[in-house]
């Protein structure tokens, strides 16, 4: 049996005046490659938010598993005017359970660089890479801190076609995990269903705050199927491919 | 010498022969707006990136004094110090009245506002951009600010020649609490009002230009140093060497 990384149950966000989530409940189990989809303001970064603890929850519980390591992709990496080697170190630094000093913490970044293809930039500004480049340098800030469970947040929404392949073939690589013993867990925001239908293993659709839908993807992109469990989301998917 | 343009000529005469008079002036100004300037920039960047990020009760009452304290008149400024400083004032015991520490300390009030209101501009800013990616990466409020600042420290260098603007060009505040005393407190804009009233226009407007010049030169340095930083983050950085480790 799968161990439970993730567990909500009856989650609700307050955002201001508005309710951003509400009744959210669910298991994510580790190594399961879970995409979020839905319209725009449906909850999809709220969720991830509150997954990462970055938003509190007035309603519910969020729990993870002990020691269950997370790191968070957005979708504009905000990088520091600083080399992209510094950069994905200083992630690492920041780390506290870690504990690195700064030269170890370099080591490390470097050897990340290497694994998303940028050690030839390492010593170049991050900002001035490209916006692809830019979104690999965060993955790699991410992938060094060795994630349990990585969430992203519309992580190619930005980028051109051929970075897109780029990050969403390190995506799938990372969620493979170290050994294939140590899967990775993806959670990511996505509008783009073909990299749904590619890279998830099960999808959740959100409609105004609520899940409307949790299916293994090859229901979800089965009309009939979805049609008859949700027809909120059936009307999405075939909005979205029209 | 009852002409604009004679002045002129008399007053870039005494700019080239380097009249000792004017000099010493210009000097004790430089010093006296350095002085304060520097210790209110540690002040007001500290303060500023602290405000961009700390939440607390009564914080936008705080902010709108701040704000306030921006369009600060510098004779208030004087009018307080002086206050302070005199004789039967709190700060009487430190003797300071007409001395060039009186007039660093009015100076510093001027210009702490200024710096700290727009260091927390700028902090803030980009804190609602991007402050939870390093929030996710573990940098609490207080680093955050720290980085954050250090990252924008182009804008906060022009936030630094502002301040040195406001402090080096204002009258009020110096006459008042350094009392425009020849040889000890007399700095530019007090000298050029006295000469002025004295009706020794050249030396006013001599003063006046070195004055411009001086708010010049540091605007010229700032479009340097900017466009140097902008050249340094286009070039490869300098990785720090590691033993073994070559990128």
């Amino acid at each position: 049996m799968t161990a439970v990384q993730i567990a909500l149950d009856a989650v609700g966000v307050q955002l201001g005046a508005q309710q951003a989530l509400t009744g959210v409940s669910l298991r994510i189990d580790a190594g399961e490659r879970v995409a979020l989809v839905g319209a725009n303001g449906s909850g999809k970064s709220t969720l991830l938010r509150t997954l990462h603890g970055l938003l509190p929850h007035s309603q519910g519980q969020v729990l993870h598993a002990p020691g269950v390591q997370q790191a968070m992709l957005f979708q504009r990496p905000h990088l520091l005017r600083l080399s992209a080697l510094n950069n994905v170190a200083l992630g690492l630094w920041l780390d506290r359970q870690r504990g690195l000093n700064w030269k170890a913490a370099q080591a490390m970044a470097l050897q990340a660089l290497q694994r998303v293809g940028l050690q030839s930039v390492a010593g170049q500004n991050g900002r001035q890479l490209s916006g692809g480049q830019q979104q690999r340098l965060a993955l790699a800030r991410a992938w060094a801190r060795q994630p349990d469970v990585l969430l992203l947040d519309e992580p190619t929404a930005s980028l051109d076609p051929h970075a897109k392949r780029e990050v969403e073939t390190l995506m799938a690589e990372f969620a493979a995990g170290p050994t294939a013993a140590q899967p990775v867990t993806l959670i990511w925001a996505s509008h783009n269903l073909g990299q749904v239908k590619r890279l998830s293993t099960r999808v959740i659709y959100l409609e105004g705050g609520r899940i409307m839908a949790d299916l293994p993807v090859a229901d979800f992109f089965n009309p009939v199927l979805l049609a008859e469990c949700s027809p909120a989301a059936h009307a999405f998917v075939q909005g979205e491919l029209s | 010498m009852n002409t604009f343009s004679d002045s002129v000529i008399a007053a870039l005469q005494l700019i080239t022969s380097a009249d000792p008079a004017l000099w010493v002036v210009v000097a004790r100004s430089l010093a006296v707006s350095a002085t304060a300037c520097l210790l209110a920039y540690g002040v007001g960047v500290a303060l500023g990136a602290w405000l961009a990020v700390a939440r607390f009760r009564g914080r936008g009452a705080v902010l709108l004094g701040l704000n306030t304290l921006l369009a600060l008149p510098s004779v208030v400024v004087g009018l307080v110090v002086y206050l302070l400083l005199s004789r039967t004032g709190p700060l009487g015991f430190l003797g300071w009245m007409f001395s060039f520490k009186a007039m660093v300390l009015a100076q510093f009030i001027l210009v702490v506002p200024v710096v700290t209101a727009l260091t927390r501009q700028v902090v803030e800013d980009v804190e609602r951009q991007h402050g939870e990616q390093w929030a996710s990466l573990g940098a609490g409020p207080w680093l955050r600010s720290l980085l954050l600042a250090w990252d924008e420290r182009l804008a906060l260098l022009t936030i630094g020649v502002t301040a040195f603007g406001r402090a080096i060009s204002e009258v009020g505040a110096v006459m008042i609490v350094g009392g425009n005393i020849d040889g000890f407190t007399r700095v530019m804009t007090t000298a050029i009002a006295l000469e002025t009233s004295k009706g020794d226009l050249p030396l006013a407007l001599g003063l006046g230009m070195v004055l411009l010049g001086v708010v010049l030169l540091l605007n010229a340095l700032l479009a340097v140093i900017r466009r140097w930083g902008e050249r340094r983050h286009a070039r490869p950085l300098p990785v720090i060497a590691l033993d073994g480790v070559h990128p």
